[in-house]
Protein backbone atom coordinates (compact mmCIF):
# COMPACT_ATOMS: atom_id res chain seq x y z
CA UNK A 1 0.00 0.00 0.00
CA UNK A 2 2.58 2.22 0.96
CA UNK A 3 5.36 1.36 -1.80
CA UNK A 4 2.13 1.98 -4.67
CA UNK A 5 0.78 5.27 -2.75
CA UNK A 6 4.90 6.55 -3.15
CA UNK A 7 4.63 5.47 -6.86
CA UNK A 8 1.70 7.37 -7.24
CA UNK A 9 2.68 10.29 -5.25
CA UNK A 10 5.98 9.74 -7.67
CA UNK A 11 4.11 10.09 -10.83
CA UNK A 12 2.21 12.58 -9.58
CA UNK A 13 5.21 14.15 -9.23
CA UNK A 14 7.16 14.18 -11.96
CA UNK A 15 3.71 14.92 -13.87
CA UNK A 16 3.94 18.33 -11.89
CA UNK A 17 7.30 18.89 -12.68
CA UNK A 18 7.40 17.94 -16.13
CA UNK A 19 4.07 20.47 -17.40
CA UNK A 20 5.98 22.94 -15.28
CA UNK A 21 8.88 21.85 -17.34
CA UNK A 22 6.98 22.23 -20.54
CA UNK A 23 5.24 25.88 -19.12
CA UNK A 24 8.71 27.23 -18.77
CA UNK A 25 10.05 25.76 -22.06
CA UNK A 26 8.00 28.57 -23.96
CA UNK A 27 11.09 30.67 -24.93
CA UNK A 28 13.14 33.75 -23.06
CA UNK A 29 10.74 36.33 -22.99
CA UNK A 30 13.97 38.77 -24.32
CA UNK A 31 14.36 36.50 -27.16
CA UNK A 32 10.64 36.64 -27.74
CA UNK A 33 10.15 40.56 -27.53
CA UNK A 34 12.65 41.51 -29.94
CA UNK A 35 11.29 38.59 -32.24
CA UNK A 36 7.84 40.29 -31.42
CA UNK A 37 9.96 43.44 -32.56
CA UNK A 38 11.25 42.42 -35.70
CA UNK A 39 8.23 40.49 -36.61
CA UNK A 40 6.58 44.07 -36.72
CA UNK A 41 9.46 45.78 -38.78
CA UNK A 42 8.91 42.71 -40.97
CA UNK A 43 4.50 42.97 -41.54
CA UNK A 44 4.87 46.99 -41.92
CA UNK A 45 7.80 46.33 -44.15
CA UNK A 46 5.55 43.78 -46.41
CA UNK A 47 3.08 46.48 -46.84
CA UNK A 48 5.04 48.52 -48.50
CA UNK A 49 7.40 46.21 -50.48
CA UNK A 50 4.15 45.12 -51.98
CA UNK A 51 2.92 48.55 -53.17
CA UNK A 52 6.78 49.28 -54.50
CA UNK A 53 7.19 46.18 -56.43
CA UNK A 54 3.95 46.87 -58.11
CA UNK A 55 2.25 43.59 -56.35
CA UNK A 56 -0.07 45.60 -54.60
CA UNK A 57 -2.22 48.33 -55.72
CA UNK A 58 -1.00 51.70 -54.35
CA UNK A 59 -2.96 52.63 -51.30
CA UNK A 60 -1.68 55.96 -49.53
CA UNK A 61 -3.26 55.81 -46.56
CA UNK A 62 -2.12 52.29 -45.94
CA UNK A 63 1.78 53.44 -46.87
CA UNK A 64 1.97 56.11 -44.55
CA UNK A 65 0.19 54.26 -41.65
CA UNK A 66 2.64 51.66 -42.22
CA UNK A 67 5.38 54.50 -42.62
CA UNK A 68 4.84 55.70 -39.68
CA UNK A 69 4.43 52.33 -37.54
CA UNK A 70 8.42 51.76 -38.74
CA UNK A 71 9.34 55.21 -37.99
CA UNK A 72 7.51 54.27 -34.58
CA UNK A 73 9.40 51.01 -33.89
CA UNK A 74 12.87 52.52 -34.72
CA UNK A 75 11.98 54.68 -31.27
CA UNK A 76 10.78 52.22 -28.91
CA UNK A 77 13.50 51.52 -25.87
CA UNK A 78 14.48 48.26 -26.82
CA UNK A 79 17.68 47.74 -24.00
CA UNK A 80 15.54 45.26 -21.85
CA UNK A 81 15.18 42.84 -25.40
CA UNK A 82 18.71 42.82 -25.63
CA UNK A 83 20.21 41.72 -22.00
CA UNK A 84 23.54 39.70 -21.87
CA UNK A 85 23.19 35.78 -21.80
CA UNK A 86 20.59 35.86 -24.43
CA UNK A 87 22.76 35.33 -27.94
CA UNK A 88 23.30 31.84 -29.28
CA UNK A 89 26.21 31.01 -27.17
CA UNK A 90 23.94 31.13 -24.07
CA UNK A 91 20.91 29.89 -25.79
CA UNK A 92 21.69 27.95 -28.95
CA UNK A 93 18.93 28.07 -31.50
CA UNK A 94 16.07 30.06 -29.63
CA UNK A 95 18.16 33.11 -31.36
CA UNK A 96 20.29 33.67 -33.89
CA UNK A 97 21.76 36.70 -32.13
CA UNK A 98 25.25 36.55 -32.13
CA UNK A 99 27.37 37.28 -29.36
CA UNK A 100 29.28 39.97 -31.10
CA UNK A 101 26.13 42.64 -29.92
CA UNK A 102 27.46 42.42 -26.35
CA UNK A 103 31.41 42.24 -27.41
CA UNK A 104 33.51 45.51 -27.32
CA UNK A 105 31.86 47.60 -29.71
CA UNK A 106 28.81 45.88 -30.53
CA UNK A 107 26.02 47.91 -28.85
CA UNK A 108 27.47 51.38 -30.16
CA UNK A 109 27.65 49.84 -33.61
CA UNK A 110 23.95 48.79 -33.06
CA UNK A 111 23.06 52.39 -31.72
CA UNK A 112 24.58 53.43 -35.11
CA UNK A 113 22.68 51.42 -37.21
CA UNK A 114 19.48 52.11 -35.60
CA UNK A 115 20.30 55.59 -35.71
CA UNK A 116 20.37 55.25 -39.28
CA UNK A 117 17.87 52.85 -39.42
CA UNK A 118 15.38 55.41 -37.28
CA UNK A 119 16.37 58.68 -39.46
CA UNK A 120 15.24 56.42 -42.83
CA UNK A 121 12.04 55.51 -41.42
CA UNK A 122 11.35 58.83 -41.10
CA UNK A 123 12.12 59.83 -44.07
CA UNK A 124 10.18 57.00 -45.88
CA UNK A 125 7.12 58.23 -43.12
CA UNK A 126 7.22 61.70 -44.82
CA UNK A 127 7.52 60.25 -48.70
CA UNK A 128 5.14 57.52 -48.51
CA UNK A 129 1.89 59.52 -49.32
CA UNK A 130 3.55 60.62 -52.18
CA UNK A 131 3.11 58.07 -54.88
CA UNK A 132 3.72 54.25 -55.56
CA UNK A 133 7.88 55.22 -57.28
CA UNK A 134 8.72 57.36 -54.02
CA UNK A 135 8.42 54.35 -51.76
CA UNK A 136 10.99 51.84 -53.31
CA UNK A 137 13.96 53.77 -53.10
CA UNK A 138 13.13 55.25 -49.69
CA UNK A 139 12.34 51.26 -48.48
CA UNK A 140 15.83 50.75 -49.94
CA UNK A 141 17.09 53.23 -47.75
CA UNK A 142 15.68 51.59 -44.64
CA UNK A 143 16.54 47.73 -45.74
CA UNK A 144 20.14 48.70 -45.76
CA UNK A 145 20.13 49.47 -41.97
CA UNK A 146 18.27 46.23 -41.66
CA UNK A 147 20.63 44.24 -43.82
CA UNK A 148 23.70 46.21 -41.93
CA UNK A 149 22.23 44.82 -38.32
CA UNK A 150 21.96 41.52 -39.38
CA UNK A 151 25.37 41.11 -41.04
CA UNK A 152 27.11 41.82 -38.00
CA UNK A 153 24.77 40.50 -35.34
CA UNK A 154 22.78 37.66 -36.46
CA UNK A 155 23.71 33.80 -37.28
CA UNK A 156 22.70 32.32 -40.04
CA UNK A 157 19.40 30.03 -39.89
CA UNK A 158 20.31 26.19 -38.92
CA UNK B 1 69.64 -8.84 -57.13
CA UNK B 2 68.03 -7.50 -54.47
CA UNK B 3 70.06 -4.37 -54.34
CA UNK B 4 69.37 -4.26 -57.63
CA UNK B 5 65.65 -3.83 -56.97
CA UNK B 6 65.97 -1.66 -53.90
CA UNK B 7 68.07 0.75 -56.30
CA UNK B 8 64.62 0.48 -58.77
CA UNK B 9 62.20 0.99 -56.65
CA UNK B 10 64.29 4.07 -54.94
CA UNK B 11 64.84 5.48 -58.15
CA UNK B 12 61.05 5.34 -59.22
CA UNK B 13 60.08 6.87 -55.65
CA UNK B 14 62.10 9.40 -56.61
CA UNK B 15 60.51 10.04 -60.28
CA UNK B 16 57.05 9.48 -58.62
CA UNK B 17 57.95 12.11 -56.06
CA UNK B 18 59.62 14.63 -58.88
CA UNK B 19 56.55 13.79 -61.27
CA UNK B 20 54.03 14.92 -58.15
CA UNK B 21 56.10 17.39 -57.54
CA UNK B 22 56.46 18.97 -61.16
CA UNK B 23 52.40 18.10 -61.66
CA UNK B 24 51.21 20.03 -58.72
CA UNK B 25 54.42 22.83 -59.09
CA UNK B 26 52.53 26.71 -58.55
CA UNK B 27 51.51 27.16 -62.38
CA UNK B 28 51.93 30.27 -64.29
CA UNK B 29 49.48 32.11 -67.55
CA UNK B 30 52.11 32.47 -70.36
CA UNK B 31 53.96 35.39 -70.01
CA UNK B 32 52.60 36.86 -73.20
CA UNK B 33 48.86 35.89 -72.38
CA UNK B 34 47.70 39.73 -71.53
CA UNK B 35 49.80 41.39 -74.40
CA UNK B 36 47.39 43.42 -76.09
CA UNK B 37 44.81 43.18 -73.41
CA UNK B 38 44.04 46.81 -71.81
CA UNK B 39 41.49 47.28 -69.05
CA UNK B 40 39.30 49.73 -68.72
CA UNK B 41 38.71 50.58 -65.24
CA UNK B 42 34.69 51.27 -65.32
CA UNK B 43 33.86 47.70 -66.99
CA UNK B 44 36.27 46.79 -63.91
CA UNK B 45 34.00 48.03 -61.33
CA UNK B 46 31.47 46.28 -62.04
CA UNK B 47 33.84 42.90 -62.31
CA UNK B 48 34.61 44.55 -58.63
CA UNK B 49 31.11 44.71 -57.30
CA UNK B 50 30.24 41.13 -59.05
CA UNK B 51 33.57 39.48 -57.73
CA UNK B 52 32.79 40.71 -54.24
CA UNK B 53 36.26 41.85 -53.51
CA UNK B 54 34.86 43.52 -50.61
CA UNK B 55 33.50 41.43 -48.78
CA UNK B 56 36.47 39.99 -47.61
CA UNK B 57 39.08 42.68 -48.70
CA UNK B 58 38.06 45.37 -46.86
CA UNK B 59 38.41 45.91 -42.75
CA UNK B 60 34.88 44.18 -41.09
CA UNK B 61 32.79 46.80 -40.38
CA UNK B 62 34.96 49.45 -42.21
CA UNK B 63 32.39 52.15 -43.81
CA UNK B 64 34.40 52.45 -47.52
CA UNK B 65 33.74 49.26 -49.61
CA UNK B 66 36.73 50.84 -51.30
CA UNK B 67 39.70 50.10 -49.19
CA UNK B 68 41.24 46.79 -49.89
CA UNK B 69 43.26 46.72 -46.55
CA UNK B 70 42.25 43.12 -45.83
CA UNK B 71 41.61 41.76 -42.29
CA UNK B 72 38.51 39.71 -42.44
CA UNK B 73 38.91 36.25 -40.59
CA UNK B 74 37.21 33.29 -42.66
CA UNK B 75 37.35 31.19 -39.47
CA UNK B 76 36.91 27.44 -41.22
CA UNK B 77 37.66 23.91 -40.14
CA UNK B 78 41.32 24.32 -41.28
CA UNK B 79 42.27 27.02 -39.22
CA UNK B 80 42.00 30.81 -39.76
CA UNK B 81 42.67 32.26 -42.88
CA UNK B 82 43.05 35.92 -43.05
CA UNK B 83 42.25 38.10 -46.28
CA UNK B 84 45.30 40.05 -46.67
CA UNK B 85 45.43 43.94 -47.58
CA UNK B 86 45.16 43.94 -51.82
CA UNK B 87 45.09 47.61 -52.06
CA UNK B 88 47.21 49.59 -54.10
CA UNK B 89 50.13 50.31 -51.70
CA UNK B 90 53.48 49.46 -52.95
CA UNK B 91 55.01 46.70 -50.31
CA UNK B 92 52.25 46.41 -48.10
CA UNK B 93 49.59 45.79 -50.64
CA UNK B 94 49.91 44.99 -54.47
CA UNK B 95 50.55 48.17 -55.83
CA UNK B 96 54.33 46.24 -57.30
CA UNK B 97 52.43 43.87 -59.35
CA UNK B 98 51.89 43.42 -62.78
CA UNK B 99 48.89 42.11 -64.88
CA UNK B 100 50.26 38.90 -65.54
CA UNK B 101 51.32 38.72 -61.29
CA UNK B 102 47.27 39.60 -60.71
CA UNK B 103 46.17 36.80 -63.45
CA UNK B 104 48.58 33.95 -61.90
CA UNK B 105 46.88 34.95 -58.54
CA UNK B 106 43.45 35.63 -59.77
CA UNK B 107 43.13 32.42 -62.04
CA UNK B 108 45.82 30.35 -60.94
CA UNK B 109 46.27 30.86 -57.47
CA UNK B 110 49.72 31.17 -57.69
CA UNK B 111 52.02 34.21 -55.89
CA UNK B 112 53.92 36.14 -57.41
CA UNK B 113 57.32 34.61 -55.62
CA UNK B 114 55.66 31.48 -56.49
CA UNK B 115 53.64 29.77 -53.80
CA UNK B 116 49.92 28.24 -53.89
CA UNK B 117 47.42 30.58 -52.30
CA UNK B 118 44.74 28.43 -50.32
CA UNK B 119 41.65 27.77 -52.20
CA UNK B 120 39.52 29.91 -49.36
CA UNK B 121 40.89 32.96 -51.72
CA UNK B 122 38.04 31.43 -54.69
CA UNK B 123 40.54 31.45 -57.55
CA UNK B 124 38.90 27.97 -58.80
CA UNK B 125 35.93 30.28 -59.52
CA UNK B 126 37.59 33.16 -60.95
CA UNK B 127 39.59 30.95 -63.14
CA UNK B 128 36.82 31.10 -65.76
CA UNK B 129 36.83 35.25 -65.80
CA UNK B 130 37.89 36.65 -69.04
CA UNK B 131 41.13 37.82 -70.06
CA UNK B 132 39.82 41.17 -70.37
CA UNK B 133 37.44 41.02 -67.30
CA UNK B 134 40.40 40.61 -65.53
CA UNK B 135 42.47 43.17 -67.01
CA UNK B 136 39.45 45.80 -66.42
CA UNK B 137 39.52 44.73 -62.90
CA UNK B 138 43.40 45.33 -62.34
CA UNK B 139 42.77 48.89 -64.08
CA UNK B 140 39.85 49.41 -61.72
CA UNK B 141 41.87 48.34 -58.75
CA UNK B 142 44.88 51.22 -59.63
CA UNK B 143 41.87 53.56 -59.14
CA UNK B 144 41.71 52.66 -54.94
CA UNK B 145 43.42 54.09 -51.96
CA UNK B 146 46.32 52.20 -50.75
CA UNK B 147 46.60 51.24 -47.07
CA UNK B 148 49.73 50.58 -45.36
CA UNK B 149 47.90 48.12 -43.18
CA UNK B 150 50.11 45.28 -42.45
CA UNK B 151 48.53 41.73 -43.68
CA UNK B 152 48.65 39.47 -41.02
CA UNK B 153 49.69 35.41 -41.28
CA UNK B 154 46.95 32.84 -41.42
CA UNK B 155 46.45 30.81 -38.52
CA UNK B 156 46.23 27.28 -39.38
CA UNK B 157 46.79 24.26 -38.13
CA UNK B 158 49.21 20.99 -39.68
CA UNK B 159 48.88 19.74 -41.87
CA UNK B 160 46.84 22.38 -43.77
CA UNK B 161 49.90 24.67 -42.83
CA UNK B 162 51.65 23.19 -45.78
CA UNK B 163 50.87 24.64 -49.05
CA UNK B 164 52.52 21.85 -51.28
CA UNK B 165 49.68 20.08 -50.78
CA UNK B 166 47.23 22.40 -52.26
CA UNK B 167 48.61 21.56 -55.70
CA UNK B 168 47.29 18.49 -55.29
CA UNK B 169 43.71 20.07 -54.72
CA UNK B 170 43.81 22.35 -57.60
CA UNK B 171 44.87 19.61 -59.79
CA UNK B 172 41.26 17.90 -58.13
CA UNK B 173 39.22 20.52 -58.62
CA UNK B 174 40.35 23.71 -60.45
CA UNK B 175 38.98 23.96 -63.84
CA UNK B 176 37.31 26.63 -66.71
CA UNK B 177 34.00 23.97 -67.10
CA UNK B 178 31.31 25.34 -66.25
CA UNK B 179 29.03 23.62 -64.43
CA UNK B 180 25.05 24.61 -65.61
CA UNK B 181 23.55 24.72 -68.82
CA UNK B 182 23.07 28.25 -70.56
CA UNK B 183 20.86 27.83 -73.35
CA UNK B 184 20.37 31.56 -73.63
CA UNK B 185 22.38 34.29 -73.47
CA UNK B 186 20.87 35.85 -70.22
CA UNK B 187 21.09 32.52 -68.82
CA UNK B 188 25.21 32.37 -70.22
CA UNK B 189 25.04 35.92 -68.29
CA UNK B 190 23.37 34.98 -65.27
CA UNK B 191 25.88 31.57 -65.43
CA UNK B 192 29.07 34.05 -65.83
CA UNK B 193 27.98 35.96 -63.16
CA UNK B 194 27.17 33.58 -61.11
CA UNK B 195 29.74 30.63 -61.38
CA UNK B 196 33.05 33.22 -62.20
CA UNK B 197 32.67 36.16 -60.80
CA UNK B 198 30.53 35.87 -57.72
CA UNK B 199 31.55 32.26 -56.39
CA UNK B 200 28.36 31.68 -55.57
CA UNK B 201 28.84 28.13 -55.13
CA UNK B 202 31.26 28.55 -52.98
CA UNK B 203 29.13 29.00 -49.75
CA UNK B 204 26.18 27.95 -51.54
CA UNK B 205 27.64 24.14 -52.17
CA UNK B 206 28.44 21.42 -50.32
CA UNK B 207 32.35 19.95 -50.12
CA UNK B 208 33.51 16.75 -50.35
CA UNK B 209 36.20 15.62 -47.63
CA UNK B 210 39.20 17.10 -49.80
CA UNK B 211 37.70 20.51 -49.44
CA UNK B 212 36.14 20.26 -52.92
CA UNK B 213 33.10 21.31 -54.29
CA UNK B 214 30.04 18.43 -54.71
CA UNK B 215 29.52 19.35 -58.16
CA UNK B 216 26.60 16.49 -58.07
CA UNK B 217 24.91 18.51 -55.35
CA UNK B 218 25.40 22.09 -57.06
CA UNK B 219 23.60 24.93 -54.91
CA UNK B 220 22.37 22.45 -52.53
CA UNK B 221 23.85 24.41 -49.27
CA UNK B 222 26.59 23.85 -46.97
CA UNK B 223 27.61 24.26 -43.12
CA UNK B 224 28.70 27.88 -42.61
CA UNK B 225 32.16 27.80 -43.01
CA UNK B 226 33.11 30.35 -40.51
CA UNK B 227 30.52 29.52 -37.76
CA UNK B 228 27.03 27.68 -36.78
CA UNK B 229 24.25 27.83 -39.15
CA UNK B 230 23.77 26.82 -42.49
CA UNK B 231 24.55 28.60 -46.01
CA UNK B 232 20.84 28.12 -47.30
CA UNK B 233 20.44 25.70 -50.60
CA UNK B 234 19.60 28.09 -53.67
CA UNK B 235 18.61 25.15 -56.27
CA UNK B 236 15.01 24.82 -56.48
CA UNK B 237 14.85 21.72 -54.48
CA UNK B 238 15.49 24.63 -51.04
CA UNK B 239 14.50 28.12 -52.48
CA UNK B 240 11.12 28.59 -54.53
CA UNK B 241 11.14 32.44 -55.08
CA UNK B 242 9.69 33.97 -58.15
CA UNK B 243 12.90 34.88 -60.55
CA UNK B 244 11.64 38.64 -59.41
CA UNK B 245 11.95 37.69 -55.76
CA UNK B 246 15.33 36.92 -56.86
CA UNK B 247 16.76 39.81 -58.43
CA UNK B 248 14.60 42.12 -55.89
CA UNK B 249 16.07 40.42 -52.68
CA UNK B 250 20.04 40.86 -54.81
CA UNK B 251 19.21 44.45 -55.34
CA UNK B 252 17.61 44.91 -51.35
CA UNK B 253 18.22 42.40 -49.22
CA UNK B 254 14.34 42.04 -48.66
CA UNK B 255 13.10 38.54 -49.35
CA UNK B 256 9.62 37.75 -50.44
CA UNK B 257 8.20 38.10 -46.94
CA UNK B 258 10.69 40.83 -45.81
CA UNK B 259 12.96 39.54 -43.87
CA UNK B 260 16.15 40.88 -44.53
CA UNK B 261 19.53 38.62 -45.50
CA UNK B 262 21.78 38.61 -42.88
CA UNK B 263 25.24 37.16 -41.95
CA UNK B 264 27.76 37.31 -45.09
CA UNK B 265 24.86 37.66 -47.47
CA UNK B 266 24.17 40.94 -46.60
CA UNK B 267 27.29 41.48 -47.47
CA UNK B 268 26.91 40.08 -51.10
CA UNK B 269 23.69 42.19 -51.70
CA UNK B 270 26.04 45.31 -50.91
CA UNK B 271 28.41 44.77 -53.78
CA UNK B 272 25.13 43.51 -56.32
CA UNK B 273 23.14 46.38 -55.36
CA UNK B 274 25.69 48.14 -56.97
CA UNK B 275 25.03 45.87 -60.40
CA UNK B 276 22.88 47.37 -63.08
CA UNK B 277 18.86 45.58 -63.30
CA UNK B 278 20.11 43.42 -66.08
CA UNK B 279 22.69 41.93 -64.27
CA UNK B 280 20.59 40.96 -61.09
CA UNK B 281 18.37 40.03 -63.48
CA UNK B 282 20.76 37.17 -65.05
CA UNK B 283 21.62 35.86 -61.85
CA UNK B 284 18.27 35.87 -61.17
CA UNK B 285 17.91 33.42 -64.09
CA UNK B 286 20.32 31.26 -63.60
CA UNK B 287 19.33 30.91 -60.02
CA UNK B 288 15.88 30.14 -61.43
CA UNK B 289 16.85 27.50 -64.04
CA UNK B 290 19.15 25.58 -61.53
CA UNK B 291 18.15 21.39 -61.66
CA UNK B 292 17.15 21.45 -57.95
CA UNK B 293 19.81 19.28 -56.16
CA UNK B 294 19.63 17.75 -52.63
Amino acid sequence: MSISRSLLFTAAFALAAGTALAGGHQGNPAVKARQSHMQLYQHNLGILGGMARGRVEYNADLAVGAAQNLATLTTLNQMSYWTPGTSTDDLGDETRALPAIWEEGGFAKAVEIGTAMAAAAQNLAAVAGDGQAAIGPALGAVGQSCNACHEAFQQPRN
Amino acid sequence: MLKRIGLGVLLLGALALGAGWWITAPARVDASRFTGVSGDPVAGETVYWASGCASCHTEKGADSRLVLAGGVRLESDFGAFVAPNISPHPTEGIGGWTLTDFANAMLLGTSPDGRHYYPAFPYASYVRMTDKNLADLWAFLQTLPASDRVSEPHDLGFPYSIRAAVGGWKLLYANTDWVADAPTPVLERGRYLVEALGHCAECHTPRDQFGGLDLTRWMAGAPNPSGRGRIPGISPAQLDWLEADIAYYLETGFTPDFDSAGGSMASVVRNLSNLTAEDRNAIAAYVAALPPAD
